[in-house]
């Protein structure tokens, strides 16, 4: 099947360049053929049916193969007739080009499966070779270079010809090259040649190649060239792959400061062992659902924006409802850390099962704005904007809490209590009002780290509880009671937890971060960052 | 914990009439001396179902759906009468993702309730911690979600799919049609994704698959930064070779996997995904037009278009009063499990465990999507196998399936330990009957 498609594809192609789009009109009767074929719902026919129209030279066979690849092309199996949904929202039949006024309601999608959607991209690759928009050149050259179709070469030289674009002239110049490699007529110094344009581009995509090349015969000149130039890549790659595992680190360490920067607050600098911190966090997440979800059914257009606004109300909700927990529960339980952990411990499970019982049990659906979604390339290594910006934020959050502990008179309230609580009250603190305070600020972070969660796990009831071990580890680890103790800790087991996980795996990775932190205790039981004097004694 | 629920859309005056009886029972009781016999009686006009599905905690997120679908079946069947002229009474407990917990509340509802029959289990943890309970008490499982095979008991009805139900087609199927030539198994960290990862690994061997062509990964339970796997499996697949990767990554972490992936822009036509543990109700919490094309293997799909499937939906929904809600695989794994106890009692002419249990196997009951499954004498069923397509509307469309139906194999051909294995309780009354020796294994295990 592959191959009677390059065939067709071939024919195609110089028929696509001898003839400008748009003087010879649609030749009647095989191109309708074709089209109605979309109506029996068989991927076998829908496949032939890619291939008729791509060879057809027909104006339309760009747009309805578009279509298709985008759900737009519509086919009614009672009358076989196949319509096509423009960009502007109307309607046209596919096969005459004629425009009508609605599609029946039996008309439904025409169906694709993956192997449908490479053969669409390989008919569209194609044609868009020498599409007016550069990038768009470049995405075709990258598919010339990864199918590197012999067929292509002559179409793909006179592109590059005509290249003045820098990037596509590069991609096109790669393109040439994996053509060459895997063409047999192909002389030894043209391949060489290609394989130095390789190893240059030096990505997985290469070594996929390079080493695609080991299986076919080759002159041992080729042959051993290509191995070296395989040794270089994976030589490279290994240095790109610590990198790449630091940046894992990094961002796995933001999204434990993030999770943990609230407890903190609550079990760092005031003691309270809050075993329901995780459930702030997921109430935080909730609130993201929540907000996204108003936007979605009432303002759209919005959308983009819903973390920007769902970060004051997380906040706002958590830290309220964190004052409410610290006035009913909390204030009764100061110095008996037994009770107070029992006590949270229950609150937890009651939040959880509050939260399962309005909004189900089920995960709820928190998007993704678009300025989240996707990655770009740093060199070998991919990153996702989500957790770029995520990283972003949790610093921002640190930065901006300790500035407010530092500066506010509230921030100095706050360390004075801790500090000497008896002494603080004295100078005429209420000391109780500032309990309460800091117990609903490190809440209200907890929501605020929910917003953010939100958009890489779960939003369920038990969101919260695959957090809490982790924080608590994180501020155990850095130090009780001091906030850069836990930006160190945070970032530190992140990383080691990135590096050990490509050796020993996930499951044993995170068993030997847990025993690493209890040696650790062992030698040092106050963490990285010790408080020291007369503080920690009250 | 223990809620007898008395299904107020169903009988209205049941539960008052209920009361009005046994009062008048256990009153003629006192005359004649016998009280507590005639107060036991008393509950003889109603069947009693136990329903042991997590309502709280880790797996509430997937099994309180299937205590609604018990409790719908039984609204149903009520409104057609009941059984036998009985109306049946669903006893539901949360045994609340605590796996001895099972244990306790599966002795509470046999003794206690004295329910005739028990729906329930998610996890194969859950269920290994029933069994002794059941089988020492003599009653009946119905276990309705897709496992790792390896198991026969004759107290337990198995109406999900084995390892040669789902797993096994779902890899011919990218073999053959997506001509696969490297593998990554990747699962979470527990026995069904082990002893599956097992039994496909062997199976892939066998087809001649190199061991350097197959990664295997296990990952924890709840596990969110995937960004290091995704990345291993982008490296893996970009070896020249067709990859795909098989996921039995099971619940929660699930979302995070596919947002990943999303993310890292690994497309479905580059390296498809195969999931068997993602089904409709797992992707209405994901935005899936990122994962357009990734597949999933099951019995059933919301999708399918028949009269049956139709109905099934639109009175699921009238009953859980949301137009939106979801149906799925385990779903109708309950309803064809629940339809098998109720024509098997009825052949039976009883609920005494022993004679339901020997009525069950070869009984029939319609599936959902157009076929009439049967019960076998190793306790699993016929199912077909369908593959079906990730669609943007958190649907999945169908692209392949089985020609008919495929029998659940209760042991796996491709386990060394378990090739020559075979359950039947009819003949052999036997789970474990060794075809090669021709002894039987020992009652049960």
């Amino acid at each position: 099947m592959p191959i009677n498609l390059v065939e067709r594809f071939r024919t195609f192609l110089f028929a696509f360049v001898l003839i400008a789009a748009s003087a010879i009109p649609a030749l009647a009767g095989p191109f309708e053929d074709a089209v109605a074929k979309f109506a029996n719902d068989e991927f076998s026919d829908t496949d032939e049916a890619v291939g008729e129209i791509a060879t057809s030279g027909n104006p339309q066979a760009f747009a309805i193969i578009s279509a298709l690849q985008d759900g737009r092309l519509l086919a009614d199996p009672d009358s076989k007739k196949v319509y096509l949904t423009q960009a502007d929202g109307k309607s046209i039949d596919a096969a005459t080009g004629a425009s009508v006024a609605s599609v029946p309601d039996s008309a439904v999608a025409v169906r694709l499966n993956n192997r449908l959607r490479r053969t669409i991209d390989a008919a569209l690759g194609g044609l868009t070779l020498m599409s007016p928009d550069p990038a768009k050149r470049v995405q075709a050259a990258q598919s010339v270079f990864k199918t590197h179709d012999a067929a292509m070469l002559p179409v793909v030289d006179q592109a590059l010809e005509k290249e003045t674009d820098k990037k596509a002239k590069q991609a096109f110049v790669e393109a040439r090259a994996a053509i060459l490699l895997f063409k047999e007529d192909a002389t030894d110094a043209e391949k060489i040649e290609s394989i130095a344009v390789i190893k240059l581009r030096g990505d997985q995509e290469a070594l996929a190649l390079l080493t695609g090349l080991a299986g076919a015969e080759q002159s041992i000149v080729v042959s051993r060239s290509a191995a070296s130039a395989t040794t270089a890549i994976q030589s490279r790659q290994t240095l790109w792959s610590i990198a790449q595992n630091a940046w894992y680190g990094l961002s796995l360490g933001s999204v434990l400061l993030l999770a943990a920067i609230g407890l903190a607050i609550t079990f760092g600098v005031m003691g309270v062992i809050n075993m329901a911190h995780g459930e702030m966090v997921m109430i935080g997440a909730y609130v993201t659902f929540g907000v996204q979800e108003i936007i979605r059914t009432s303002y759209p257009g919005l959308f983009d924006y819903s973390l920007l606004m769902a970060v004051p109300l997380a906040f706002l909700i958590a830290g309220l409802l964190g004052i409410v927990i610290e006035r009913t529960i909390i204030r009764f339980l100061y110095g008996r850390p037994l009770e107070t952990l029992l006590a949270t411990w229950g609150l937890s499970l009651v939040l959880q099962q509050a939260v399962r019982t309005m909004f189900g049990p089920t995960n709820r659906e928190v998007g993704n704005p678009s300025w989240m979604s996707g990655a770009f390339e740093l060199g070998q290594i991919t990153i996702t904007y989500n957790r770029l910006w995520i990283l972003c934020f949790t610093l921002a959050v640190f930065a901006i809490l300790l500035a407010m502990l530092r500066y506010s008179s509230i921030g100095l309230e706050m360390r004075a209590v801790t500090q000497n609580r008896r002494m603080a009250a004295s100078m005429g603190i209420a000391t109780s009002r500032v309990d309460a305070l800091t117990f609903g600020l490190g809440s209200g972070i907890a929501g605020i780290a929910g917003v953010a969660l939100s958009q890489i796990d779960n939003v369920s009831p038990n969101l919260g509880q695959s957090y809490i071990i982790d924080s608590f580890m994180v501020v155990v680890f850095g130090g009780v009671g001091n906030l850069w103790g836990t930006l160190v800790g945070a970032f530190t087991l992140g990383i080691a937890n990135k590096f050990l996980e490509p050796v020993a795996g996930a499951v044993l990775g995170k068993i030997a971060i847990l025993v690493l932190i209890i040696l650790f205790i062992q030698k040092r039981p106050r963490g990285l960052f010790a408080l020291k004097g007369r503080a920690i004694e009250a | 914990m223990t809620t007898n629920l008395t299904h107020a859309i169903a009988r209205p005056g049941l539960a008052k009439g209920l009361t009005r009886r046994s009062w008048m029972a256990a009153t003629a009781g006192l005359v004649i001396g016998l009280s507590a016999f005639s107060s036991a009686k008393a509950a003889d006009d109603t069947i009693k179902v136990g329903v042991l599905h997590s309502l709280s905690g880790t797996m509430a997120i997937s099994e309180t759906t299937l205590k609604d679908t018990v409790l719908f079946m039984i609204d149903e069947q009520n409104k057609k009468g009941g059984v036998m002229g009985k109306k049946l009474e669903a006893v539901v407990v949360d045994p609340a993702s605590n796996w001895p917990l099972f244990a306790e509340k599966a002795r509470e509802l046999i003794t206690k309730d004295k329910v005739a029959v028990v729906f329930g289990c998610w996890t194969s943890v859950s269920r290994k911690s029933v069994l002794p309970v059941f089988k020492e008490l003599n009653s009946i499982l119905f276990y309705p979600v897709q496992y790792e095979g390896e198991e026969s008991e004759r107290n337990v009805f198995y109406t999900g799919a084995a390892p040669n139900q789902q797993a096994i087609p779902a890899v011919d199927y990218l073999m053959k049609d997506e001509k696969v030539k490297r593998w990554v198994l990747a699962g979470t960290d527990y026995v069904y994704p082990r002893t599956t990862n097992k039994v496909l690994e062997a199976y892939l061997k066998s087809k001649g698959v190199k061991q350097e062509d197959i990664m295997i990964n296990y990952t924890p339970f709840g596990h969110s930064d995937w960004q290091t796997i995704v990345a291993d499996i982008k490296k893996f697949g970009s070896a020249g070779k067709k990859t795909a990767v098989v996921s039995t990554i099971n619940g929660d972490a699930n979302v995070p996997f596919y947002k990943e992936l999303g993310n890292q822009g690994i497309k479905a036509k580059d390296i498809p995904v195969v999931a068997f543990s993602v089904g409709e109700e797992e992707l209405a919490g994901i935005d899936t037009k990122p994962l357009l094309g990734h597949l999933a293997a099951w019995n059933y799909f919301e999708s399918i278009k028949t009269p049956a499937n139709d109905k099934f939906i639109k009175e699921w929904q009238a009953f859980t009063k949301n137009p939106k809600r979801v149906t799925n695989d385990p779903m109708e794994a309950t309803y064809i499990g629940f339809n098998m106890w109720v024509k098997a009692v009825e052949k039976a002419k009883s609920i005494e465990p022993d004679k339901v249990i020997d009525a069950l196997p070869g009984i029939e009951a319609a599936n959902l999507t157009g076929g009439t499954s049967k019960m076998l004498p190793n306790h699993h069923i016929t199912k077909p196998v369908f593959i079906g397509e990730i669609k943007g509307n958190g649907q999945f469309d169908v692209v392949w399936k089985t020609p008919g139906l495929v029998a659940g194999d209760a042991w796996s051909k491709e386990l060394e330990g378990s090739k020559d294995l075979i359950g039947d309780w009819v003949g052999k009354k036997c789970g474990n009957y060794n075809t090669k020796t021709n002894k039987c294994g020992g009652q049960g295990s």
